[in-house]
């Protein structure tokens, strides 16, 4: 790592004069975004970002001016305010959380060495360079330096869950020369001085040099205890705060995650951009209109009604007349729309997570939506990429068969072995049938011993001893501990390590080991080895790893039993096992010596310190002698073979994308179900070259091509292709499967390659890409997303699906053994595989179903409501006289019409859940697009400017000449407004009536509820009361009365409503009745 | 060694953030309720051919009556109306057309005769009708006082804004204020039955009933409440412009003067289309013997003050006779009777397809 020299922090122990010239951040943290005063302002201008506040807020400046304004200010601000108060409440009470939680966490007590003697401290007021002592279990006030410990050699045991999710615990060093300053007398006199690297947010670096009396010291995350985590198993010990507060690891972690959108809020907006459009238009034309009339009646009507002051030519009148349509005409696009849809989507979310049928009781776990704003996009995947360790395994490893030295141990009686006779430190929960490997052990059989005695030593599990013979290994992978529980079982017992030393007891005989190096595991290495010194004194370096790498390592005289157990390995990887190989090396003294040298100078080195250590590693890992081969099983989850056969019923292909090897990825594959006998072919790419991998997809798209059906051929160009199409690809006939390696999926994902890549794959039924790596996955999902207009799904359980988790447009983190850094990833999160089937079939229908039957059903009631201006607009002058009482326009949408249709995008349920499963084709409309595209936009829009024609004309026509029984005229300005107010008020509550499938209590209560409201608040508005008390306010006094009593009136509300509806009414029957859709047909069959 | 110092307590409140290794013993399983787990009892309808036909049908059957019902009443009502704007040369009111303006003092009387060929039996309510008269423009609708109209000495001494530019006068207030009050319609129109021996009887036109009971009772008032003495409440202001009387001299009757004279209420109900009626007066039957209006030759005088030529308005005078659901309207019982029988042609048509060719097969139908 490379630690720029310009940007470095230096701290001093002791010293804090020194350390305040750099103003480093001081330990206080502060993840509220508000306090009481700066909240309003900081809020509101957070929320005038948005786009849609600022329209609304742009509309009440126009309303302000009196020539434009053709309805009252308050139209506009209450809903606005309504809006921005519910956003703030909300945000108001995240902060609230938030500051709680920080005055928490910033007045816990801690240690501080101030002056020689130790004080207790708020940990907001401990500074960078101060010396705090930390005890047992307590949690860790900022990123410390370990100076010293209550422990042998300066260690000290942490538990890292809250910053990476590992509950396994890890040891830290502290520098050799500080560890003998053990008490604070001596520790106050410390004034080393760091120079390190600026805050970052690597969890796993640190980079970093001590001076302390004239000499360097070179410090690594080795040395270092992170905020966040806790002290565990250590009495006490020192550290020298280095980063504080913000500036922890902790803290520069917790940005935020990126935004997902999903395709429905971009067809939203693009939708909501069209109608602007459409308003223009509409404004335009009504603008022309205007000037029209003005020039040609408006002139001549002078002397009844002259222009206002301002306007003096018809063209004037005209450009204000657009301003104040476009006012009127806003209600297209209304306010709570987008506050509606986020009210959905939080009910949707709540209901994912209290679904008992996703919930785990062994782990306790329910399901949970981390983002609640992408749960319809769940009811339209088309691809599901999934991890398979952990995913669709349990990821509890046992240890199943071995191979040592060429001969192969396998289950072949039904008995298990009982260890403790043998051995009284056995676990008595470890499951082995083949008792002639005990047999071998018993007679002392040396390389038996030395696989084991591999097994003890090589790794980094740590033990937990509460009494005697009561061990716990706490392992980082569960396929560490099984192999040490295995070596355990078989009589080499790992009973403690301290760095320097590894204590075991071989066949009954304690045995303590120096442990001269740890060459540690990585994804690229994929091997780890130990070096070793014996009691004897020999030399010995152990080493484990995946075959490909370690085979490649051995000494030439290995040949034979490389040949052998490369059989057994295959074997193995076939029966769906992990495998991996062993082996040691004996090294002399001087073999030691000069590679002890090389090591350490690789160690100091200031730069690419990482290269330059895998380099040391790689020469002594050289010539090395094969023992054997280890095979864990990983049983497969309950319900995995059933959940991917409903999943692949339901049109959604799965991708495996797994870091095994290709035989134990096939068999997986064929174990869940992915992969079956009755497939035509299943192939395979493995080539190195981009040579060989364009001559194998080429040969699978022609094997594709021969058994195509239909006569339509697949093009096949090896060299340069140009894309085949893929709905050809969708005619092939049979089914395929595709597996490729690692190696081979960097060629193919090459750019010339990729898309010939994408297309043949996509064709196959099952897609398995064995030994990739954590980028890779990313690298198909973002391919995938780049060729398919598809809906992606990533799921997995590790730190190494993160990426695919982030890149797929959803991703579901499984929380199960592995941490949790994929759940914090993820967008959804549960702990079994199979939940995968509810979360998608059940709760992302649903989700699909409810948010497009809510949109189309907005944007129809709103183009109803608002269209009825336009139409009035011919027959008033294209003066901008709104139709509606101004109340009637500023409570339509939040009050009158808002409750039903939320009811309806809540609890709407067009099949029972067990049906949706039952019948995984429901989910095909989700993934088509067919509930809400362009089309049905324009058919609720067509549907709404129908409705609003029906709205205005209907009464128009009745009304013109009626009067009610006293003989006055019913045409006055205001029946006429509260007949069509009441007609649209009933038209739609019969709409939402037609489109609510699903009648709870509440539907019945807020549809019902709110017509009985809008009679209500409308007799209040139109009493007497308000109006004595504001005339000025309350023009419609007695106009509800007076109009709702005529028979004529609800005459024509009954013809409107059936002109409305009928049409509506007898589409749908013929829909249902000649072309029923699926959910139409079990839904008949469901009663 | 290590192992003796641990246990695993964990000290109150450190747990910020949820991990498995924070969690608490607790179960977390969601409740199961109804309402959580998403099965709340509900009612699913569907649109089948047992729910919709008969719907057709019900609508149908129940508009047709209806329609019929209506068309019958509107039919047995009689109407007669009559255009006095005098736009052609041979009208009678042609001359008062064409040499008007708003600041005339001279009245121009036209006499309009016409004949009604049935009797008017019940109570015949008189309604003058204007064209193209845009009472419902935006700038024309605000341009009023509500509070003044209701009485408010306040506002009757500064009225509103919303009345520009027909709030002040010569520096003084305008009462009522704004465009809808100052376009008052004010012809005056008088009726008279040509007796067949020639003499002509005045027919008595009633002035009161025919505003709103809450226009007249609640929403105007006269300022200074029942003070009989208009003159003085309206004292300091001034008519509107185009007025030839002040408001308080509207009529004799103190109950129907100042803001609460009717005709006054009825123009300021403002109209919703440019082309409306406006009630003027009720002919109230006076025997059940006599029709109210016989057969026969009457007359129609008018004051014709009130111009419409320059904005190619047109003036009518209309007589009806009403029903239970109000005057003549031939449309409401049309459309009933048109909707109805086109609901009962597609419940009959979509009877045909759905035996036809609709879906009635089973669970056949549902396969994976």
């Amino acid at each position: 790592v490379f630690c720029p020299q310009q940007e470095e922090r230096r701290v001093r122990a002791n010293d804090r004069e020194y350390n305040e010239k750099f103003q480093y951040a001081s330990n206080c943290i502060m993840t509220s975004k508000y306090n009481i005063v700066t909240f309003l302002p900081v809020n509101l201008f957070e929320q005038f970002q948005e786009v849609a506040n600022t329209y609304f807020l742009f509309l009440l400046i126009l309303q302000l001016i009196p020539q434009i304004s053709s309805l009252s200010w308050f139209t506009t601000i209450v809903p606005l305010a309504l809006v921005l108060s519910i956003t703030a409440v909300k945000d108001a009470t995240d902060d609230y959380f938030r500051h709680k939680s920080d005055n928490q966490v910033n007045n816990r007590q801690s240690q501080v060495l101030i002056r020689g003697s130790l004080q207790n401290e708020k940990w907001m007021n401990v500074r960078v360079g101060d010396i705090i002592k930390l005890e047992n279990n307590q949690f860790v006030a900022a990123d410390l330096l370990l100076l010293s410990s209550s422990e042998p050699h300066g260690l000290c045991y942490i538990e890292t869950a809250e910053l990476d999710g590992e509950s396994n615990m890890k040891v830290r060093q502290s520098v050799s020369v500080t560890s003998a300053l053990g008490d604070p007398n001596n520790l106050a006199l410390f004034d080393g001085e760091v120079v390190c690297e600026p805050p970052n947010n690597k969890l796993d670096r640190f980079c970093g040099t001590l001076y302390w009396r004239d000499k360097k010291y070179t410090l690594t995350n080795q040395n270092m205890l992170l905020r966040g985590c806790v002290l565990r198993n250590t009495e006490a010990c020192y550290g020298l705060v280095i980063f504080a507060g913000p500036d922890t690891k902790l803290m520069q972690n917790s940005g935020r995650t990126k935004f997902k959108r999903t395709s429905i809020d971009r067809l939203m907006n693009t939708l909501v951009l069209w109608i602007f459009g459409f308003l223009v238009c509409m404004g335009v034309i009504l603008a022309v209109g205007n000037a029209v009339w003005e020039r040609e009646v408006g002139s001549l009507f002078q002397s009844y009604l002259p222009w206002d002051p301002p306007v003096d030519n018809f063209l004037f009148s005209a450009f204000l007349s657009f301003w104040s349509y476009v006012i009127i005409l806003n209600t297209v696009v209304p306010i709570s729309l987008y506050v509606s849809v986020e009210v959905i989507r939080l009910g949707h979310s709540y209901f994912i997570n209290w679904d008992q049928q996703m919930f785990c009781s062994q782990c306790n776990t329910p399901a949970e939506a981390r983002t609640t704003t992408l749960n319809e996009e769940l009811g339209q995947v088309e691809y599901i990429f999934s991890d398979k360790t952990g995913t669709l395994t349990q990821n509890i490893m046992s240890f199943n068969k071995c191979s040592i030295n060429g001969k192969t141990y396998v289950k072949m009686y039904f008995q298990r072995l009982d260890f403790t006779p043998f051995n009284p430190l056995a676990d008595p929960n470890f499951c082995f049938y083949d008792d002639t490997l005990l047999e071998s052990v018993k007679v002392g059989d040396t390389h038996t011993h030395k696989f084991f005695r591999l097994l003890s030593l090589c790794h980094t599990v740590m033990s937990e001893e509460k009494s005697e013979g009561e061990l716990f290994y706490k392992a980082q992978s569960p396929d560490e501990g099984a192999l040490v529980t295995a070596a355990r079982n078989f009589g080499f017992v790992f009973r403690s390590r301290t760095p320097g030393t590894i204590t075991t007891t071989e066949m009954g005989r304690p045995v303590t080991y120096t442990l001269l190096a740890i060459l540690d595991f990585n994804n690229i290495r994929k091997r780890m080895s130990v070096i070793v010194r014996n009691p004897e004194g020999r030399i010995c370096l152990y080493c484990k790893g995946a075959d490909t790498v370690l085979l490649e390592r051995l000494h030439p005289c290995n040949q034979e039993l490389m040949n052998i157990t490369s059989d057994h390995l295959n074997e193995y990887a076939a029966d769906g096992l992990r495998t991996l190989a062993l082996a040691y090396r004996d090294l002399s003294e001087d073999e030691w010596e000069a590679w002890s040298e090389s090591h350490r100078c690789a160690d100091k080195a200031a730069s690419c310190r990482e290269d330059r250590l895998a380099a040391a590693y790689e020469q002594i890992e050289q010539d090395m002698m094969l023992l054997g081969a280890t095979a864990i099983e990983d049983k497969l989850q309950e319900g995995v073979p059933e959940t991917i056969a409903v999943l692949s019923l339901a049109n959604i292909k799965i991708w495996v994308l797994t870091g095994d090897k290709q035989e134990t990825a096939v068999n997986i594959g064929y174990s869940c179900k992915m992969l079956t006998d009755d497939m035509t072919e299943v192939f395979i790419i493995s080539g190195h070259t981009v040579q060989s991998v364009r001559q194998e997809l080429g040969s699978v798209c022609l094997s594709l091509n021969g058994t195509g059906g239909g006569g339509k051929q697949l093009q096949c160009p090896p060299p340069s292709p140009p894309p085949p199409p893929s709905n050809l690809m969708d005619n092939i006939s049979g089914e395929f499967a595709l597996v490729i390696n690692g190696h081979s999926l960097a060629h193919a994902l090459e750019a010339d390659m990729e898309t010939e890549f994408v297309s043949t794959a996509c064709a196959c039924k099952a897609v398995i890409c064995c030994r990739v790596t954590p980028l890779q996955k990313a690298q198909v999902v973002e391919l995938i997303k780049k060729h398919k207009k598809a809906v992606t799904l990533a799921i997995g359980d590790g730190a190494n699906d993160v990426s695919m988790i982030k890149s797929a447009h959803i991703g579901v983190g499984i929380s199960g053994q592995e941490g949790i850094q994929a759940v914090l990833a993820s967008d959804y999160s549960f702990s079994q595989f199979r939940f995968l089937q509810r979360l998608l079939l059940v709760h992302g229908r649903w989700s699909y179903l409810r948010m497009c039957r809510f949109l189309c059903y907005f944007f129809y009631k709103n183009f109803a409501f608002t269209m009825v201006h336009f139409w009035f607009g011919f027959f008033c002058g294209f003066s901008a006289q709104t139709v509606y009482d101004q109340y009637f326009i500023t409570l339509y949408n939040i009050v009158y019409t808002s409750l039903p249709v939320l009811a309806m995008g809540i609890f709407d349920q067009d099949v029972p859940d067990q049906r949706s499963l039952e019948y995984p084709k429901l989910y095909e409309p989700g993934q088509l697009n067919l509930l809400f595209n362009k089309r049905e936009f324009f058919i609720c829009i067509a549907q709404g400017i129908y409705t609003s024609v029906v709205l205005f004309f209907v009464p128009c026509a009745v009304l013109s000449n009626a009067t009610q029984s006293t003989g006055v005229p019913l045409a006055d300005y205001q029946t006429f407004a509260v007949t069509t107010a009441t007609t649209l008020v009933i038209v739609v509550s019969v709409q939402i009536a037609l489109d609510t499938g699903f009648w709870t209590v509440i539907n019945h209560v807020f549809v019902w509820g709110s017509l009985g409201l809008y009679f209500t608040i409308m007799f209040a508005l139109h009493s007497q009361t308000l109006f004595k008390i504001f005339p000025n306010q309350f023009h419609f006094v007695g106009s509800a009365q007076s109009t709702l009593l005529q028979p004529v009136v609800w005459l024509t509300i009954a013809l409107a409503t059936a002109i409305c509806i009928v049409p509506v009414l007898a589409f749908r029957f013929l829909k249902v009745d000649l072309k029923p859709q699926l959910s139409d047909t079990v839904r008949k069959h469901t009663r | 060694m290590m192992a003796s110092s641990y246990n695993a307590k964990d000290e109150d409140g450190h747990i910020t953030v949820s991990g498995p290794g924070g969690g608490t013993l607790r179960s977390k399983k969601p409740e199961n309720t109804a309402f959580k787990q998403q099965r709340l009892p509900a009612w699913q309808p569907i649109l089948t051919a047992g729910t919709v036909l008969p719907a057709f049908f019900i609508i149908g059957l129940l508009f047709i009556p209806i329609g019929i019902g209506l068309f019958v009443t509107s039919n047995n009502i009689k109407e007669f109306e009559v255009d006095y704007t005098g736009v052609d040369m041979s009208s009678p009111c042609f001359n008062c057309s064409q040499n008007f303006s708003w600041n005339s003092t001279k009245p121009c009387t036209c006499t309009i005769p016409f004949y009604l060929d049935q009797p008017y039996e019940s109570n015949v309510y008189v309604y003058y009708g204007l064209s193209n008269f845009y009472q419902n423009h935006r700038r024309y609708v605000k341009s009023r006082d509500d509070s003044q109209l209701n009485g408010d000495v306040n506002s009757l001494m500064s009225p509103s804004k919303e009345c520009e530019p027909y709030a002040f006068h010569e520096n003084k207030p305008i009462a009522p204020c704004g465009a809808i009050a100052n376009s008052m319609f004010n012809d005056t129109l008088e009726l008279f039955y040509n007796d067949p021996n020639g003499t002509r009887i005045p027919i008595p036109l009633n002035t009161t009933g025919i505003a709103w009971w809450t226009d007249k009772h609640v929403k105007f008032g006269n300022p200074g409440g029942n003070n009989p003495n208009l003159t003085a409440a309206f004292q300091g202001t001034t008519k509107p412009v185009n007025w030839r009387r002040p408001v308080y001299e509207l009529d004799a009757d103190p109950g129907n003067n100042g803001f609460i004279n009717e005709d006054f209420i009825v123009w300021m109900r403002t109209a919703a289309l440019p082309t409306f009626r406006k009630l003027y007066r009720i002919i109230n039957k006076k025997s059940s013997m006599v029709p109210t209006l016989p057969r026969g030759n009457y007359t129609l005088e008018v004051v014709y003050n009130y111009p419409v030529r320059s904005f190619e308005g047109r003036k009518r005078v209309i007589l009806s006779t009403i029903s239970w659901m109000g005057g003549k309207n031939p449309f409401l019982g049309i459309a009933y009777i048109t909707v109805g029988s086109v609901c009962f042609f597609l419940g009959v048509v979509l009877l045909i397809i759905h035996h036809k060719c609709g879906n009635r097969n089973n669970s056949a139908d549902i396969s994976n």
